[in-house]
């Protein structure tokens, strides 16, 4: 039997009714990927790999278990079902759980665009030959690129399929192709390492291998000659990784999970203040060929577009249904499911929408502050919003970008951080499922010497 | 399943019909074009994680995987291949996609397979966490609740979670080693909120390691936790903004080891200086530290979450000296980049799982204690930091700034410890920050077993671990300007 067909579904479906569950969940994944690396020129990494994976959620009554397993022979399948119902009734009933309102299923799933109709893996000569070319483009394009940690190209595809006990049931196909490329450059004895990638749902909308070896060469050699600053209050402009890592945090804070466990900074703040008002920060799964796109959620509820900020006011939190019943709100579609995990809340493309700058009017905006390029760390508290963390960029000087800086840290509290944010970038780019322009923030603590 | 488990070994062969000849005929196919390795990696592994919320366990979930994965290396060519299917079929399948990266045929001698080479005995344990009864650890995650509200009204939430897993695998090389081992793991964690009005902190703490079931039931283990998570959420409602700019940091022990992790574990990797792409690349034998800093990595100490009786290449593990009262001593070696850099592997070639190609990791990494008293440290410094928890940290090996993240500090003032500040990210240059190492304590004290590093998209679990030091300089991110 197909691992991932309906009729493999349902069989899991009834064993569970079988062994004793009130309802089910039956989640089906199979995927396969190549990986190809170059280092200096020559292959240095082939990788070819194979998966398929079945994960189950069972429920006796208002208990839940989930499980899952790669052994899909149908005995194996039968034992591991049945331990599960087990494992279930071992769990305490919980008021909240179970699945969602049946009403709430999609009848039709849209095409989202998810799958590359003309390219599936792509063969180890083309994908070398890739690496190589962009790996080529930053060596060429400075003497001081001395070494590199390498270039890689991947592609996968994959195919999911999502089947609950009360009908659901919806499948879809998706691929995926990333070039990257990390290399070194070397002044004065000291060394520097920067990168960059490129990643799409369709292989011809990949930047060129030339553009993403170029830009990587570039964001490295801005960075030889960097030194430490005195400690400061400064603006500080996030470029648009950086931004969106900002967005990404204020999603936590505003995830249903953390919300019911009180682990949130923006508890009870919905429908108030939370940003500047030159923010608008917008979910959707339904943009056709992003990669965050996908028709229907870990729960099997339809995904949509909806402003988690609009105009700096907080307008909507990101639910699942369990966290949804928890807060006496509506489930927004954003269960987020790994085959083997219960339910989640993730965003699935999230984005800040784009304002009236360019970059270099934000920058230009400037006398003395920090244009942040990299950050490290793990220094972000999502119960108090306080925010410290490495960071690396160049600093502005009467309105320009002028020498390179690190081994500093920027602080503050992301309530304020996200309130000070006084210009939006207009150079939104879809390079991830969590994206942002260029931002400035008007103040923020740089410790340094 | 547990008697089958035992003789690891044993255990492949019995689950899916293989034999010693079928493992020379894959890694026969491996090596038919010219290549100087090739190994099959078999993995199966079962685990279980339960978790409260709100007084309740209402979160379980188990996970069976297994699979194989089958290297071949070339120079410095590494060609890999896995599935989560264990047949001869499928081995062979991704023997020949494996061997992709080698261009030429040759004409190998026959593969011999046989030569079992034994591990340490390093957590022989009678019954796996995974077999308790999860009755039992219901009960014990619902004492834990009680036991953290117990300890002040003002804790909210508790969360506290187990999870276990039981792992085996068996490594088979073309230069006819096998090498198998059962590696069991397991951690309990607690985190708690604290509320005064409209003040919320968040306190964690949690342990573990490859230990039984009992471990945590010795000495009341996760009493301690319980209480240890609210006292850390409580501590932090105290606690006032954190100075900014570079001061005197006094690291506590165990878990602040982690400064070691990122300050000079990564940048010794083998693979980064192989390719010289590491801040420390080619200075062995050069001073890195001050004289009262030895660094080691050990995977060789009973029952640590870092520990392994075998690396994920069958390598046995040891105990290696990074730096020796300053100067630096040794990298940390995969079998690859120990053949291309011309010296022996260290046992430090590990992996995530049967998905993933094996890198220099390290285990347990500390520095060795010291002479003088926390007390004495602490009256020496004039004003500066004291830390003695952490979140996680990172390094860029390239440039050598590391962070790591503190989630307890308090400031010194005069020789005394005052007040507690808020969490802060401090930040250092790696070649530089151990010189600036002035005093070790004599209390050196391993993690409590919680550590997971990531490294390339892979995670392993790791310990670390660190006496008392005084660094003379650091910088830290706070807000309030020192």
């Amino acid at each position: 039997m197909d691992p991932i067909s309906t009729e493999m579904g349902e069989w899991v479906l009834d064993e569970a009714r079988r062994a004793g569950a009130s309802a089910a969940e039956v989640i089906m994944l199979s995927a396969e990927s190549l990986s190809a690396g170059v280092r200096l020129g020559e292959v240095e990494k082939l990788k070819s790999a194979r998966e398929r994976r079945l994960g189950v959620r069972v429920f006796t009554g208002q208990s839940a278990a989930t499980a899952s397993t790669a052994e899909l022979e149908r005995e194996s399948l039968r034992r591991f079902i049945a331990d599960t119902v087990e494992l279930a009734r071992l769990t305490a009933p919980d008021p909240y759980s179970g699945l969602p309102d049946p009403d709430l299923h999609p009848r039709a799933l849209p095409d989202l665009d998810l799958a590359d109709r003309a390219h599936g893996i792509i063969p180890a000569e083309q994908a070398l030959k890739m690496a190589r070319e962009a790996e080529s483009a930053a060596l060429k394009s400075d003497p001081r690129i001395r070494n590199s940690e390498g270039s890689g190209f991947d592609s996968g595809i994959y195919e999911l399929r999502f089947m609950n006990s009360q009908g659901f049931s919806g499948s879809y196909k998706g691929t995926s192709f990333s070039l990257s490329t990390v290399v070194i450059a070397e002044a004065d004895g000291t060394m520097q390492r920067d990168y960059w990638y490129s990643s799409n749902r369709h292989f011809d909308r990949l930047e060129s291998p030339e553009a993403v070896g170029r830009r990587a060469a570039e964001r490295t050699l801005r960075r030889l000659g960097a030194r430490k600053i005195k400690t400061v209050a400064a603006p500080v402009v996030f470029d648009p990784d950086m931004a969106a890592g900002l967005i990404r945090a204020l999603a936590g804070a505003a995830s249903g999970t953390a919300l019911y466990k009180r682990a949130s900074f923006l508890i009870d703040r919905l429908g108030h203040q939370v940003t500047s008002p030159n923010a608008t920060i917008i979910d959707d799964g339904t943009i056709p060929g992003l990669l965050g796109s996908r028709p229907f959620d870990g729960e099997g509820l339809p995904t949509r577009r909806k402003a988690l900020v609009e105009k700096g006011e907080l307008s909507s939190y990101l639910l699942d249904c369990y966290s949804a019943r928890k807060l006496g709100l509506a489930p927004t579609g954003n269960a987020a499911r790994g085959v083997g995990d219960a339910p989640g809340v993730s965003p699935h493309n999230l984005y800040l929408e784009p304002g009236p700058y360019t970059p270099a009017q934000i920058i230009g905006s400037v006398r003395h502050g920090l244009y942040v390029t990299e950050l490290i760390g793990f220094g972000v508290n999502s119960v108090t919003g306080d925010y410290s963390r490495g960071a690396s960029g160049l600093w502005i000087e009467n309105g320009e970008l002028s020498y390179p800086v690190e081994e500093i840290t920027i602080a503050g509290n992301l309530k304020d951080m996200y309130m000070a944010i006084e210009m939006v970038g207009n150079d939104l780019v879809w390079r991830s499922s969590v994206v942002a322009p260029t931002i400035k923030i008007s103040e923020m603590t740089i410790a340094g010497s | 399943m547990a008697n089958e488990l035992v003789q690891p070994d044993r255990f492949f062969l019995n689950r899916f019909g293989l034999n010693q000849r079928a493992f020379e005929r894959i890694l026969g196919t491996a090596l038919e074009r010219k290549a100087d390795y090739a190994d099959l990696y078999f993995e199966f592994r079962s685990a279980e994680a339960l978790s409260l919320e709100e007084s309740i366990v209402n979160k379980t979930a188990k996970s069976i995987s297994q699979g194989v994965g089958v290297r071949v290396c070339a120079e410095d060519r590494t060609g890999y291949a896995y599935s989560d299917e264990v047949t001869v079929d499928r081995m062979r399948l991704a023997a020949e996609t494996a061997r992709a990266i080698a261009d030429q045929t040759a004409n190998p001698g026959a593969v011999q397979v046989g030569t079992r080479i034994p591990g340490h005995e390093l957590y022989a344990i009678q019954t796996s966490p995974t077999e308790i009864p999860v009755r039992e650890k219901v009960r014990l995650l619902e004492e834990i609740d009680r036991e953290a509200r117990a300890v002040d009204p003002r804790i909210k939430m508790v969360s506290a979670s187990f999870a276990a897993e039981d792992k085996v695998v068996m490594v088979v090389t073309s230069d006819g080693r096998i090498a198998a081992d059962r590696q069991p793991l397991c951690r309990l964690n607690v985190s708690v909120i604290a509320e005064d009005g409209s003040n919320r902190q968040s306190g964690s703490f949690g342990g573990g390691g490859r230990v039984e079931w009992g471990f945590f039931l010795e000495d009341e283990r996760w009493r301690q936790y319980a209480r240890e998570a609210a006292r850390q959420a409580l501590i932090n409602l105290e606690a006032i903004d954190a100075p900014a700019g570079e001061m005197v940091v006094v690291l506590g022990p165990g878990w602040p080891g982690v400064m070691l992790h990122e300050a000079v574990g990564h940048g010794l990797e083998g693979d980064f200086n192989r390719k010289k792409t590491s801040t420390f690349s080619g200075c062995i034998g050069q001073r890195v530290a001050s004289e009262l800093c030895t660094v080691v990595d050990d995977g060789t100490i009973p029952n640590r979450r870092g520990s392994l009786n075998i690396d994920d290449e069958g390598t046995p593990t040891r105990r290696n000296v990074l730096i020796e009262k300053g100067i630096l001593r040794g990298y940390l070696q995969d079998r690859l980049n120990a053949r291309l850099m011309g010296v022996e592997p260290t046992g430090n070639g590990r992996r995530e799982s049967f998905a993933h190609i094996p890198m220099p990791r390290m285990t347990n990494t500390f520095m060795l204690a010291g002479d003088c008293t926390r007390e004495e440290i602490i009256r020496s410094v004039e004003r500066g930091l004291y830390a003695v928890n952490f979140g996680g940290g990172q390094v860029d090996i390239t440039s050598g700034k590391f962070v790591f993240s503190a989630s307890e500090a308090y400031l010194i003032e005069d020789g005394h410890i005052t007040r507690p500040v808020k969490g802060a990210t401090l930040i250092g240059n790696g070649p530089e920050a151990l010189t600036r190492v002035s005093m070790v304590a004599n209390d050196l004290e391993l993690d409590a077993g919680v550590g997971t590093c990531g490294k390339n998209g892979q995670s392993v679990p790791v310990g670390v671990g660190m006496p008392t030091v005084r660094i003379d300089a650091m910088t830290v991110g706070g807000t309030r300007a020192a």
